[in-house]
């Protein structure tokens, strides 16, 4: 080992981009960055930024922080996903598009597995942070330091991903890195390890906040919410994390020897010397599978919130909801194999897998009939959450079907892998969650920043994005049919799919319009957010939350609400129940930045493990170690609030409510 | 919502159904134009699978659509029947909620009992003719077949008599892949160091795509071949042919073939070495062994 591999690992020059678009993609990167610390320097605001947000505990900063993040990583994945569009359309016969076959694989991989983790989990946990503590009527979550933690890791390990870009490749196995391709021998470069200590990263602040979550909502419900009053939000929050406690540490253990393989020459999941790739497989889909519920199951609980205030109803048959959540949270452990019903397993595992598949739309199909009746007899008021929510009632029954179409196992031995696969999770991944999470973004915006967003730009964004995916994901279902695999850079054009692959275009580049409405509506909402200034409960809502001023205070509540009912709130407006103010003293913990400096720490091991450059690995352990130990002996963390003072303060900060 | 987006929304809602359908009755969609009985048995089970989904997507988009017009605020109805309280959480309705989806699951679940078993790739199909055993051997990135009762191999295009059931012996020297001809049956994965298998017929004569559905590394989207089904003189001609003609396939040709290399034309061999497929197989399965060595990136065109 000479002295320069000691010191860079496998860094070198030649690791820098090769062509042209992945240099654009690199400057891309650089200059965003530059952009913004040059704009905060501009405007001088970094203490600013330390102070209230980084070194925030307040789970409505880091939520908000969590939004930002993962809708910076849909800017990233969704330009991934315009570039394979104009790959398919244009790739056909005797051109071979823009990309080359590495360079589209390294981007269908970086596209899956960065909407996944940086995006959807991203959005789901920002949700999460905004609303659960005040929902379930508490003042923060069960464990502050761990949260922002959670986010700061979040964080490193998105833009540990990232950094793909500009040193070195990105796997090129597709965003679950089947071995043996993700094994040395087919993929000797450093973009499997980029992937897997990005999700390793990203896994662990999953990981954390599940825990967080899950003793937040099971220990810090306020007084008189017993379960049968919890929220829809929350009991369908309780269940994604109970999940992800289940799921992800088998990610972890997955990805740790993955990496073992890849570095310290194991053999788990080599072709070769006794390994098992199908081992792998059926471990990454133990976690796989349980996460699909991870994201949908809080997107269902933003509908059940979303219709019933929308409807100006109770959610119709509130026991079969939480029923149903939890059959999904058990059923969703034992489907896992139906990812793989063509591995050639015998007839009685694919049935009894097909059969659970097709049980547990049993549940999710109950869910449906709930909040159509909620509508029922309702006096309906259609904005924009109540929009997303139609979308996703006609696009997710839709993609609901082609599921239990595929859940019979000869059905998916056709269907496997082709693009009706591909637009059957899109459909519950898009219009099921992507959708749910902007309703709750636009339902829940008011509460955290004292303003609701831009209604007509958030109508635009509806329509483009629904126009959009009907039109990008309807042509991949009929290819499909056509026998059209995923993943394909080029294609003979004797099979005629060209056609459709140019109307998915458009769908996309509709889409991305939509996307861009988004953005719009956010400069809107900022610019003119005097004006769309909103009281406490701007759309007549039911539950805890809307009880508190807009935006609500750090502390939540000044004094802690008592539940009598479910919908507590929406009963004490009507005169069913009354509030007894007692204003007690308690403590809130004080603002930290040791979850930056430990994450910072993270990222660098990441780093290091990556490149192999070891001595980076041992000194960033033992610094985040050091940082962890820092922080836990640090006894003055938190910071008394008066009670009495609260109570001379509430009197002055009660807004009008605005219907 | 206003009443020009709702006639604007039924006009896409038209225009799209009228454009699919067009398509589709234009268009040749393999999985719903099936060439041989295991893809036709397929086809119809996802056919009746969506029928009977169809039995709960018609109410829950009707519901859907009627709720949400007679409902909406601003409509007069809305105002004198709006029942704030009603959230219906009574015995009877959840029992019915519950009992719709699950009957219609029931009968899938049925289907897919029934259906796992008798459509098991690795079950033989019933005939009276003798069924043929092909050994597919997926390589980067090209997929090679080998006929041991007829000593011949193929590259990219495997050819067999229409109405005689072929069993298929599957393995890998490459990553993992999946083997597909969308229109005679599903999918089954082709693994290094394991043999799966895959039972089919061609009921008529004819070329029938076939693809890989697994991403197996940089030339994937090559992993694209024929199935050629021909009368039973064709194929005996064609056999002769090859064994006439072809270059045999020793193991050095075989190291030769299985170097990476990209969308390769069609080729023949005669089978030099008999039990070739037994040893691609076995030097993943026997821990320890030596594999022959190709060197990597290394392009040959056979």
């Amino acid at each position: 080992m000479n002295w320069q591999t000691l010191i860079f690992g496998n860094l070198s020059w030649s690791v820098l981009p090769e062509n042209a678009i992945a240099w654009f993609g690199a400057l891309t990167v650089i200059a965003g960055v530059l952009a913004v610390v040059g704009v905060v320097t501009y405007l001088g605001r970094w203490q600013w930024l330390w102070d209230e947000w980084f070194t925030s505990l307040d789970p409505k900063k880091i939520g908000v922080m969590y939004i930002v993040v993962a809708l910076v990583m849909l800017v990233r994945g969704g330009s991934d996903a315009l570039l394979m569009r104009a790959q398919q359309a244009t790739s056909v016969g005797d051109s071979y598009g823009i990309l080359t076959s590495t360079h589209f694989q390294e981007i269908f991989s970086a596209h899956g597995s960065i909407m996944i983790f940086f995006l959807a989990m991203g959005f789901m946990f920002g949700l999460i942070n905004l609303i659960v503590p005040l929902q379930i009527g508490s003042r923060d979550v069960a464990f502050p330091f761990l949260n922002s933690l959670s986010f700061w890791l979040f964080f490193a390990g998105a833009a540990l991903i990232n950094c793909s870009l500009i040193f070195g490749d990105f796997s090129t196995a597709g965003w679950l890195a089947y071995p043996p391709l993700s094994e040395l021998r087919y993929s000797p470069t450093s973009g499997v390890d980029y992937w897997i200590w990005s999700l390793q990263i990203g896994g662990l602040g999953s990981l954390l906040s599940g825990v967080n979550f899950f003793a937040t909502i099971v220990k810090m419900r306020t007084k008189g919410m017993n379960w049968m009053r919890l929220p829809m939000f929350s009991w369908t929050v309780l269940g994604s994390m109970t999940l992800v406690i289940f799921a992800f540490p088998i990610l972890t253990v997955t990805l740790a020897l993955l990496y073992l393989d890849r570095t310290a020459g194991m053999h788990f999941f080599t072709a070769e010397l006794g390994g098992n790739m199908m081992m792998y497989v059926n471990l990454i889909w133990a976690w796989g599978h349980p996460e699909v519920y991870i994201l949908i199951l809080p997107a269902f609980g933003v509908f059940s919130e979303v219709v019933p205030v929308f409807s100006g109803k109770k959610l119709a048959g509130y026991t079969s909801m939480v029923f149903s959540v939890w059959a999904i949270v058990v059923l969703s452990f034992i489907v896992w194999l139906h990812h793989f019903f063509t591995m050639g397993a015998g007839a009685d595992v694919n049935a009894f897998f097909g059969i659970m598949t097709a049980v547990i739309a049993v549940p999710t199909g109950v869910k449906i009939f709930n909040w159509l009746f909620t509508m029922y007899r309702g006096r309906i008021r259609f904005e924009s959450p109540m929009l997303w929510f139609m979308g996703f009632v006609v696009l997710f029954t839709l993609g609901g079907v082609a599921g239990v179409v595929m859940a019979e196992p000869p059905a998916d031995y056709q269907l496997h892998n082709s693009l009706f696969l591909v637009a059957h999770f899109h459909t519950m991944i898009v219009s099921g969650v992507l959708f749910g999470y902007f309703a709750g973004l636009t339902f829940w915006f008011p509460k955290i920043f004292g303003f609701k967003m831009n209604e007509k730009w958030g109508i635009r964004a509806f329509w483009f994005w629904l126009i959009g995916f009907i039109l990008a994901f309807g042509p991949l279902y009929l290819l499909g049919f056509e026998g059209a695999t995923r993943r394909l850079d080029h294609y003979s054009s004797s099979l005629g799919w060209q056609p459709l692959f140019i109307v998915a275009g458009i769908g996309a580049i509709s889409i991305a319009i939509g996307f861009s409405c988004q953005v719009a509506q956010l400069v809107a909402t900022f610019r003119d957010y005097k004006r769309n200034r909103v009281g406490n409960d701007p759309w007549d809502g039911r539950t805890l939350e809307w009880s508190v001023a807009s935006p609500a205070p750090s502390y939540n509540f000044a004094a802690l609400p008592i539940v009598h009912s479910r919908d507590e709130f929406w009963e004490e407006k009507h005169g069913a129940s009354t509030q007894e103010q007692k204003f007690e003293d308690f403590s809130m913990p004080k603002n930290t930045g040791a979850a930056v400096i430990v994450s910072s720490f993270v990222f660098l091991l990441g780093f290091g493990a990556v490149w192999h450059i070891w001595w980076l690995v041992i000194a960033a352990l033992l610094g985040a170690t050091i940082a962890v130990l820092v922080h836990v002996f640090n006894e003055d963390s938190e910071y008394a609030v008066s009670g009495a003072q609260l109570a001379h303060r509430e009197a002055g900060l009660q807004y009008p409510t605005s219907l | 919502m206003r009443r020009s987006t709702i006639v604007l929304l039924s006009i896409f809602v038209l225009a799209l159904a009228a454009a699919t359908f067009l398509y589709v009755r234009s268009a040749t969609i393999a999985v719903l134009d099936p060439a041989g009985p295991v893809a036709l048995a397929e086809k119809n089970i996802i056919i009746t699978a969506t029928f009977l989904c169809a039995l709960v997507v018609v109410p829950v988009f009707f519901l859907l659509f009627f709720f949400a017009w007679k409902y909406r605020a601003d409509s007069p109805q809305a105002q004198q029947s709006h029942k704030p309280d009603w959230d219906h959480d009574s015995i009877l309705a959840e029992v019915i909620w519950w009992l719709v989806p699950a009957v219609i699951i029931a009968i899938l679940g049925v289907i897919a009992w029934n259906s796992s078993h008798a459509l098991d790739p690795y079950r033989p199909l019933e005939s009276d003719v003798a069924t043929i055993p092909i050994d597919v051997v997926a390589l980067d990135w090209k997929w090679l077949f080998i006929y041991p009762q007829q000593g011949i191999a193929s590259v990219n295009l495997v050819e067999f008599p229409a109405g005689t059931p072929v069993h298929f012996y599957l393995t890998a020297d490459a990553p993992m892949n999946t083997f597909w001809i969308p229109q005679l049956a599903g999918q089954v994965m082709v693994m290094p160091g394991m043999t799966t298998q895959l039972n089919l017929a061609a009921s008529k004569t004819g070329d029938f795509n076939g693809f890989s559905g697994n991403i197996s590394g940089k030339g994937f989207s090559g992993m694209a071949f024929t199935a050629r089904a021909v009368d039973q003189q064709t194929f005996n001609t064609w056999i002769a042919s090859i064994k006439a003609s072809s270059t045999p396939l020793t193991q050095e040709a075989y190291i030769m073939l299985a170097a990476p290399s990209e969308y390769n034309p069609v080729a023949y061999y005669d089978l030099a070495e008999p039990n070739l497929f037994g040893a691609i197989e076995s030097t993943y399965m026997n821990p320890g062994s030596a594999m022959p060595q190709v060197s990597q990136g290394m392009t040959v065109t056979p």
